[in-house]
This record gives structure tokens, sequence and C-alpha cells, in this order.
């Protein structure tokens, strides 16, 4: 009995050690342990020994059992091991192979330098205001203090849809339909198109856009005017650039000036965008005009403020180093789709 | 404004380097656009003198030079020039030298014979074309006398020097001019001004036994002062004279005309002359001209006068358009012997109104057309005849017939010291302010924080305080104010339109549109390309008066036409895949009379071709765009008759009562007109009215905590039956328990009968509060199948 018992171990042992699939073994398994299997049958056989011997050999076989249902455990675990092994192999792919194409869509560079714009100032608490592509030539003109027989008014420079209705020449009107709507403390920004008979070239496009800010409150200073807008080109070029203010003239500031920042590109040293001065022009600005003011019925011995404006496809011209303003609006894919 | 430092040297120190003077000009409010440079780049270049000319022996055009340029041997030169003579002084290049532009000239053979460099024109020593004078065009450089031969021509002539050009702001008209340019250096150099010297040392006879004059319209002309000279010899300008111009960028003509412009540029007073033998009644008379008369200027062109139009005239006939060009009749010849010098003030506008409508811009109108101040009038004649007299070019006579009805004066402004800092944010005396001022020649008496300020009259633009506030802080520097923040504190924020705007920008995008912009003005034909009725809403423009071009006479009504345009020049270049999207206004007039400006409407445009493209795609992205605004209602009714689309693959896309757009495949007649072969896929939506109906509000609903019962059907409908039916009735009838129904198949071919089509969906039933038991689902699911029989013959497909 016992000897048989150590057979079947015996044969266990040598018949798993040869044993190379998970089916070779469980065949082994189902020999020796299944229903009709080697132990299986010895332990039936048990039936005509006496209850001592039972117990005894019982014992006995189910030792036998376990140590033969561990080497099993382990030589599965070892097969599975190999086959996982063999699967990774085969399984291997060529991570240098490109990725599957997800596409997200590019928003408009135009639209992409106005948002960035926008969020500086949004940042600063100036809220967004909009107006009419078509205004009347009291908001877009009369309203800013242009003079009656200002040049800019002409045919040959502004867009006429009758004596009294234009296509704005730029956003400014946004800031005379704020004055009259709104009592200050007023600090708003206004995107948008603008349009001047220029034909289009390289530079020159017939549409373009701009970005005009305004804030009038009590105690705004021309100080603050500067803080504001060199804030804005820290935080849109870089906190290295640098500002100037230089006098210039606008009918709807006084004191006006233009904004030049140290070149982004080349931090002043001089180059190709720079047109080797180290500076570039960004932005026109002032302190509000009284008679603009006044439009609103504001008080302007109370309050003061300061606008700006600046060129949108200007400032993303020489971010992107584009160099004709036409591309803006050809929308080829193949030019839309380097602003991701 | 083209200013030779020089020239401007004159009437104030410029004690700074030229960078260090451009930069501090620009500083206090005179942008410099260009520094122009003469006599750089320059080598090798002599005074000659030509001994001997000869033809050539084997060209015509040539001739054949010997030139003295101070060596022992001559220099033997061939030219083409036909204006040299035997004595004349001449810039001589020689073998190895070099000329402005990097340009090197080495000895040579032409047609045979030897040259042994070249004789330089005034183009060629580095002054444009404009300014070459007149004796001098087209020839070699004559010098004006006699200079040591062989010595350098830049050394000889005076040649190197620099010309500023400012730009000037239509508010400072008085900078276009080398005094008004000399009082802002001054000032912002800090050093004394100058005026030029105006009185004549020797005058015979009266001007005023020479002529009357006679102002008939005030209005226009507030001040004409005449001058006369006897005795005029025209000639050539001295060099010195001629330079000063040629810096400038004006062509010297002869002495009596280069001298009224350099006046014009030192005093900005336009100054005409008049050969006084052509002043019928020796008398002048300021007044309108007579519609349609008929006046040739000395430019030889007639042209139609219409009224309002101001004219100088003599006893019989007009002789100047006033302040833009005069006549041929009275021009100066070169047998003039008396003339008169005209300077007068006229009325901007009426000048540029004259100007316009003859389509003639001369120096003169355009000066005039800015503003000019009538006290310089007089100044400027007597330098004139100052000139005239130094150049010995004629004899002056005494005194000037000056009329001037109402003299023109400034008149003071007060300006509060503490307003000054308050705008500009900086704490100053009212003793500094006082400085600034004196310093742009401006009278000042302070008393404590006031500032009674009296303003040359030159300075036309200074009439408030705040056009002061600006002085000073220019000319205190805006580099040195402080920088600070505005110490309100306000919350941004956007309008909800920008923000779904925003969104709907962000929501395409992210679903792999491109964006685009396109203009906001279009061909009207655009409508026509996209076979829109001919009485449709979409062909009522709001046109421009003057437009570029047809092709952008009118705003648009839609946005389709423009992206078509996009789809079909991406197409011709070959680019295979495109889904782009536009967001803009479209513009439409007002039914309403009260108000002036045309409806404005946000109108969102979608559109797309290439592989993988189809109206679904297109209806999924729409779908997508709808459910990320919180719009679940849309639902999509067919549209056989709108034109931009194939009539059996186009929806109307509607809410409730309200269309938000419409979608579809193009139709192939209108891709056609865009030179798309593709078939492309379209949509247009009303923006404003998406925006209406958006709804960002999210409210959360908890997670199911009971199992859903699943049931696919597969329904067997005919080919009329739409979708959209099929999922209303089971919507209908499925009761609250049903939670969802989702198309997953379509199916037409073999197993089904033509005329005919499988749909199948999945319907998920699910209570909120238990878990459904199978009979409570095969109650409603059978009403569903039911009731899809009933209304649509629907029959049920074994799966």
């Amino acid at each position: 009995m016992q000897n048989q018992l150590t057979n079947i171990l015996q044969e266990a042992k040598e018949q798993l050690l040869q044993a190379s699939s998970i089916a070779g073994t469980e065949e082994i398994r189902v020999k020796l342990l299944g229903k009709k299997g080697k132990l299986t049958e010895i332990l039936r056989s048990m039936g005509s020994y006496s209850p001592e011997e039972r117990k005894e050999f019982g014992k006995a076989a189910n030792s036998v059992r376990s140590e033969i249902e561990e080497l099993l455990d382990e030589k599965f675990a070892s097969l599975k091991e190999k086959q996982k092994n063999e699967m990774f192999i085969t399984e291997r792919i060529d991570v240098t192979e490109p990725g599957t194409k997800f596409k997200l869509g590019v928003k408009h560079p135009i639209t992409i330098t106005i948002d960035e714009i926008s969020r500086v100032f949004m940042s600063m608490g100036f809220s967004i205001a909009e107006g009419p592509e078509v205004e009347t030539v009291f908001n877009n003109f009369d309203a800013l203090n242009a003079a009656p027989n200002h040049p800019s008014r002409d045919f040959t420079d502004t867009f006429y849809i009758s004596e009294n209705v234009l296509l704005r020449t730029q956003t400014s009107p946004v800031q005379a339909r704020t004055l009259i709507k709104q009592d200050p403390p007023i600090k708003i920004i206004s995107p948008g198109r603008c349009f001047r008979c220029d034909t289009a070239d390289a530079t020159h496009s017939p549409m373009f856009h701009q970005v005009e800010g305004l804030n009038v409150d009590e105690g705004i200073t021309m100080a603050d005017l500067k803080g504001t807008l060199d804030s804005f080109a820290k935080q849109l070029f870089g906190s290295k650039v640098k500002t100037k203010f230089r006098p210039h003239f606008f009918p709807f500031t006084e004191p006006s000036a233009e904004m030049d920042v140290s070149c982004f590109k080349c931090g002043g040293k001089g180059c190709r965008v720079c047109k080797g001065s180290g500076w570039i022009e960004i932005l026109g600005c002032g302190m509000v005009h009284p008679n603009v003011l006044k439009v609103g019925h504001i008080d302007t011995e109370k309050y003061t403020g300061f606008a700006f404006g600046m060129g949108v496809e200007r400032i993303a011209m020489l971010r992107y180093e584009v160099d004709d303003i036409r591309l803006f609006y050809e929308n080829d894919m193949r030019f839309i789709e380097q602003f991701k | 404004m083209l200013v030779p430092i020089e020239w401007l040297n004159e009437y104030t120190n410029i004690n700074a380097g030229i960078d260090e003077f451009c930069e501090r000009m620009i500083m206090s409010g005179s942008n410099i656009e260009t520094v122009e440079q003469f006599g750089e780049g320059i080598e090798n270049v002599v005074v000659g003198r030509i001994v001997d000319i000869e033809k050539h022996p084997d060209a015509d055009k040539l001739l054949v030079t010997q030139v003295d340029v101070g060596e022992e041997d001559l220099v033997q030169i061939v030219t083409g020039a036909d204006n040299i003579f035997e004595g004349a002084y001449v810039p001589v290049i020689l073998h190895g030298g070099k000329l402005p532009g990097n340009k090197v000239i080495k000895k040579g053979r032409l047609r045979g014979v030897e040259s042994a460099g070249m004789l330089c024109s005034v183009e060629e020593l580095g002054f444009l074309d404009k300014v070459v004078p007149v004796a001098l065009k087209d020839g070699i450089w004559i010098l004006d006398r006699e200079y040591p031969l062989g010595m350098d021509i830049v050394e000889a002539i005076g040649l190197k020097g620099q010309a500023v050009d400012f730009e000037i702001t239509p508010n400072r008209p008085d900078c276009l001019s080398i005094i008004g340019m000399a009082r802002e250096a001054a000032a912002t150099l800090r050093s004394k001004l100058k005026y030029p010297d105006t009185e004549c040392q020797a005058e015979e006879g009266k001007a005023k036994d020479h002529i009357t004059i006679e102002i008939r319209k005030p209005e226009i002309c507030s001040r004409y002062v005449g001058r006369v000279v006897t005795d005029v010899k025209i000639e050539q300008s001295p060099w010195w004279l001629q330079k000063r111009l040629m810096y400038a960028g004006m062509r010297p003509i002869n002495n009596i005309v280069d001298i009224t412009n350099y006046v014009m540029l030192e005093y900005g007073q336009p100054i005409h002359a008049f050969d006084i033998r052509d002043i019928e009644d020796r008398s002048i008379i300021v007044d309108t001209v007579k519609e349609g008369e008929v006046f040739t200027t000395l430019d030889g062109t007639e042209r139609k006068l219409s009224g309002n139009m101001l004219l100088i005239k003599d006893g019989k006939r007009g002789i100047a358009i006033a302040g833009v060009m005069g006549g041929l009749n009275s021009e100066i010849k070169y047998d003039t012997t008396t003339i008169l010098v005209e300077s007068a003030n006229f009325n901007g506008d009426s000048i540029r109104s004259t100007s316009k409508k003859l389509g003639l811009r001369t120096e003169a109108s355009s000066r005039y057309e800015k503003g000019i101040d009538p006290n310089l009038c007089g100044k400027a004649a007597d330098r004139v005849c100052r000139l005239i007299e130094l150049l010995g070019a004629g004899k002056v006579t005494k005194g000037s017939v000056d009329v001037y009805p109402g003299k023109t004066e400034s008149n003071p402004v007060s300006v509060r010291v503490d307003r000054v800092n308050a705008v500009l944010g900086i704490d100053l005396a009212g003793k500094e302010m006082e400085k600034i001022l004196e310093g742009l020649e401006m009278d000042v008496s302070r008393l404590g924080n006031n500032l009674k300020i009296t303003p040359p009259t030159v300075r036309q633009d200074l009439q408030e305080e705040v056009d002061f506030i600006e002085e000073i802080a220019r000319m205190y520097g805006y580099d040195n104010m402080p920088v600070t923040l505005p110490k309100g504190n306000t919350e941004a924020g956007k309008t909800r339109e920008r923000t779904l705007k925003d969104m709907a920008r962000d929501i395409m995008a992210s679903m792999g549109a491109n964006e685009v912009q396109t203009y906001s003005f279009v061909s009207p034909k655009g409508v026509d390309h996209v076979r829109i009725g001919e009485d449709a809403e979409e062909r009522n423009f709001v046109r421009l008066l003057n437009p570029l071009g047809e092709e952008y006479s009118v705003m648009r009504t839609i946005l389709i036409p423009n992206m078509l345009e996009v789809l079909g020049r991406n197409y011709s270049r070959n680019i295979s895949r495109v889904k782009a999207f536009e967001i803009g206004n479209t513009f439409h007039n007002n039914p309403s009379d009260e108000e002036v400006l045309p409806d404005e409407r946000d109108s969102l445009a979608v559109g797309c071709y290439g592989e993988g493209e189809s109206f679904f795609t297109l209806k999924g992205m729409l779908e997508e765009l709808f459910a990320n605004l919180g719009i679940h209602d849309a639902v999509y009714i067919p549209e056989g008759n709108y034109g931009v689309y194939h009539p059996g693959r186009c929806a109307r896309i509607m809410v409730q009562d309200m269309e938000l757009g419409i979608m579809g495949e193009i139709h192939p007649d209108v891709a056609g007109k865009y030179g798309i072969a593709s078939k492309c896929y379209c949509s247009e939506l009303f923006l404003d009215r998406v925006i209406k109906h958006a709804d960002t509000e999210r409210l959360y609903r908890p997670l199911p905590k009971y199992p859903a019962v699943v049931r696919d059907i597969a329904l067997l409908v005919s080919e009329d039956v739409y979708a959209a039916e099929i999922e209303n009735t089971i919507r209908q009838t499925g009761t609250k328990l049903l939670e969802s129904i989702e198309l997953f198949d379509i199916y037409r071919g073999k197993q089904v009968q033509s005329g005919k089509k499988s749909v199948a969906y999945t319907l998920t039933y699910r209570a909120p509060d238990r878990t459904l038991t199978d009979e409570e689902v095969v109650k409603i699911h059978n009403k569903v199948l039911d009731a899809l029989k009933e209304k649509l013959d629907a029959i049920l497909r074994e799966m």
C-alpha cells in the first residue's frame, strides 16, 4: 500500500518534470487525481481495510495527494508564466510607429491673439464689451473728438453705408457707447473687427481687428496708464520686456502716447522683427480727452480715464512672424493648423 | 517733414550728437521716421575741370574728354552726357572710386577708347531723381564755381550732412517748418531759438505804387501780403541754398522759385510769385470763382472751376487758384523783371475742398489744409525779400501792401497746477511748469495754483487746459512719470453672449473643426452662386457706398458663400480633407425706420468635405454642440426647396417653433461653382437664437441604484418612415421607465424587401427606486411594439 503511494508520488514527480504544456499537465492531474485517477482508485480500494488501517492509510494518501496538488500548482504557475512571457514576445509592437490620429480643431490665430489679450486684461479687472461693425458716424468720429474735416472721414479712407452710417474704422465707438450707457467706474476692453479703405497687400487689409480699452474712474492718472499697459506687455510678451511711452497724437486722448516694447524676439539687441531698433511699436494710448467724457455726460472734474487701442493682426504677425497679412483671411488649413 | 540738421542748427544750437538728438526729439513728441545721410559712401571722387572735349571716333552718342584733376597728367574719360563744356568744373570719380550704394568704378574701355573714370551726375552722388536741379537733369553735375582741382568732392562742396524725417501729427501744422522744428528742438535741448534775418538793407520805391490788393472774401482769406521786387535777374541759386532744398527733398529750379520754396520750408508759409507785367490793372482781387470758369494752371493743365473756389484775380481775369497753384498766364519767366511776392492766408477747409475737387494737391495746398498762422504772412514775405537781396536777385521796394482785416491773437488759457499733477500722476512745482512752457515760447504768468498761459499764435492747437497738460507732460518726459496701477477694484466679466460664443468656438474646435475668418463684406454674386431664391431675404443687402470693388460691395447676409469659398480654395490646393467653422456677424436692413443701423446677427457656419465626412458626421457635430449648450429638443425637418442644398439631404433645425438653422449636403451645382468636385456638407446656424436657447445650468441626477433591463429590437418599416417618427412613438409609449433609445443599425439589402428598411434600436428600461421585474418590462415593451405597428406599420424582425 505504502509502496503504491510512494510510486504514485514518484510517478507524479517524474511526469511533471517532463510536462511542457498546460494541457499535458492537466492530463497528468486527471491521470493521478481525477475520478478515475490512480490515487482515487487506491483510496477507493481502502474499503477492505480495517478502520485503523484505513485511518493510517488515509492520512498517508491525503498527504501524498496534497503533495501532488502542490506540485501541480507549481507546475501550472510556472507554465502560465512561461506562456505569458511567450505572449509578450509575440505581442511585441514597434512603439516608434506613429500614433493613431486624433485631431483637435484649431482656433484662428486672430481669435487666439484676441483671447490672450483679453485674458490678460480680464485678470486686471477689465470686462469685455462689444459693439456693432456697422456704426454711426457719431459714435465712430464725432463722439471721439475727431475734427469735422479730419481726412480719416473721407470716402477714400472710410467705408460708408449712408451719410450717417459707416463700417467702423476702429473699435473705439464701443468706448462712446459705454460712456453713454454706463456710469463710472468703467473698465472695459472691446475686441472686434474694423474696416478701412485699404487695398489688400502684404501689410494692409481692408478688414482687421483691434482691441480697445477704457478705464474711467476717480483719480485715474497717466501713471496708472503706464502701469496698466506695462503690466499687460509683461504678461503678454514675457516678464523681461521693457516698455517705452512716446508722445503722439490721437483726437480722442490727450496727452497721447505710443507704447513700444523692447523686442521680445531678440531681447532688444536688434533683429529682423524689430528692424534693428530693439523696440517694437505695439499700441496707441492716452488720457481720455474731456470732450469724449462729456459725450457720456461724465463729470470731467471728478473723473479721469485712460484709453488704449492695439492692432491684433500686427501683434499676431510680430509674434508668429507672419509676413503677409492676407494669410489670415485666405484660411488655408495648412496655415491655420500651424497655430495648434 | 525732412529737416536738414545744418539748416536747423542755424536757428537753434543742436548741442547733441545725431543719435542723442533723435532720441530726445522722439521722447518730447517729434517722432522720427528715418535719418537721411548725404555724402556717405563716396570715395576717390574729386573736383575736375574739363579741358578738352572730342567726339568718340566710333560712337555718335559718346564724348571723349580730357580732365584736369590737379595731377601732372590729364585724365581721359568717356562720357555720354551732353551738358558738358570745356572749362566746366565737375565731380570726377577716378579708378577704384566708390559711389553710394557700394558702386565701384574701374577704368575700362568704351567702344575701344580708354576711360580712366567717370564724370558724375547729381544722382550718382546720392540724391534722389526728384531733387536734382532742373539745370542738371539727365546730365553731369556742373559745379557752381571753381573749386581746387583734385580736391575730394565731399569736402570741396560740403556734401556731408543729415536730414531728419520727422513724422508730423495732424495737430501740429506749425511743425511743418524749419522754424517750427527749431522751436521744438530748442525746448527739448533747452537751447535758445533764433529767428531768420528778415531786414532788407537797401529798399527803393514803394510796393504800394506797384500794386493794390482787395480781399472780397475775408472769411476764407484772412490776410494777403504783397511785396514787390524790381530788376529781377533769374538765374541759378547758389549751391548753399540748392543744397538745403535738396536735403529737404525739393528740386532747385531758379533763384526766385527756390527762394519762395525755401521760405515755405523755413516758415511753413506758402509763397507765390507773379510776373507783375501779367497782372492787369496792377490790382489783386481775392474772390470766389464763377461756376464753370476755365483756368489754366502753370503746369499747363486746363481746369474747370466750380463755385466757392477761391481765385486770385487781377483787374480782368484769374491769375492763380488761391493756395493751390498759380496760373500759366502770370508765371515767372526767364525775362521777368518785376515780381509780386504773395504771402497770404487762406482757409484750410476751403483749400482742401478746392484741392479735392480739382484732384490737385500741391505743397502749398497741403499746408493750407492743415491750417497756418496768419501772423506768419508778413515775416515770410520779408524773408523772401531779404533773400532776394542777399542773392542779388533783384531790388526790393519799400514796404508791403498788407490787407489783414482782423488780426489773429492768442487767448490766454488758465491752467491749474494741481490739475496737471492729478492727471499725470506727478508732483511738479508750478515754477517748473512755467519753465517748460516758456521754453516753448509761451507767455506765462503764475498766481498760486493758477498759470495764465498765452501760447504763440502758430500754436493753434493749444486751446484749453488739457492741451497744456500735454505740453507739460511731453517736455517733463513720459519716462519720468511713475508707474502705478489704478486703485479702484472692479470685477471682470463677459456678457452671456460672449461667453456662449467663446464656448461654441471651443466646442467646435474640440470636435476637430478649424476656425476660419472671412471678410464681412462680400460680393452680391455669392447668393447667386449658392442658388438663393430671387425674392429671398438673403438678397436684401446692406450696401457700401464706396466699396473697394464689386466683390466687396455688400455686407454678408449669410456665411455660406464665404465658407464655400474657403472650402473651394483649400480644395484647389489639394487639401484632401477639411472641417472648418466660422463665427461671425451677418447684416440685415433694419425694417424699423427709427433705427439707423442695420441688424447684426451672430451666425455660425460649418463646412466639411473629404474622406469620412457625411451628412451624419456633420449632424453629429451639431448634436454634440447643442448637447454641450444644453439644447436637447432640436428636431430636424426635411427641407427639399432650399437651393443651397441637395433636395433630399437637407434639414431645417428647429427648437419648438424657432428655426435654429439649416444643414445638408451642398447641391452639386453649388459645389461646382466653387470648384469642389467632392461631396461637401455645410450648416449655418442662427447663433443668436442658439444662444437664446442655450442653457448652461447643470443639475445633478443621482446615479442609478437599480439595474437596467435592456431590449434590442429590429423593425421592418417602409423607407418613408423617418427615424424621428419611430423614436417619438417609442418615447411616447415607453413611459417614464424607458430610460434611453439608441439606434444602432439600419439595414437595407438582401433580407429586406425593396422599399423597406430594417432599423434596430436598443431600448433601456430602468426604475429609479426598484429592480424592474420581467413582467413589468414585457408589458411596456409590448405596448411600444403595438404602437409601432399600429402607427408606422413597423414589423418586429427576429434578431
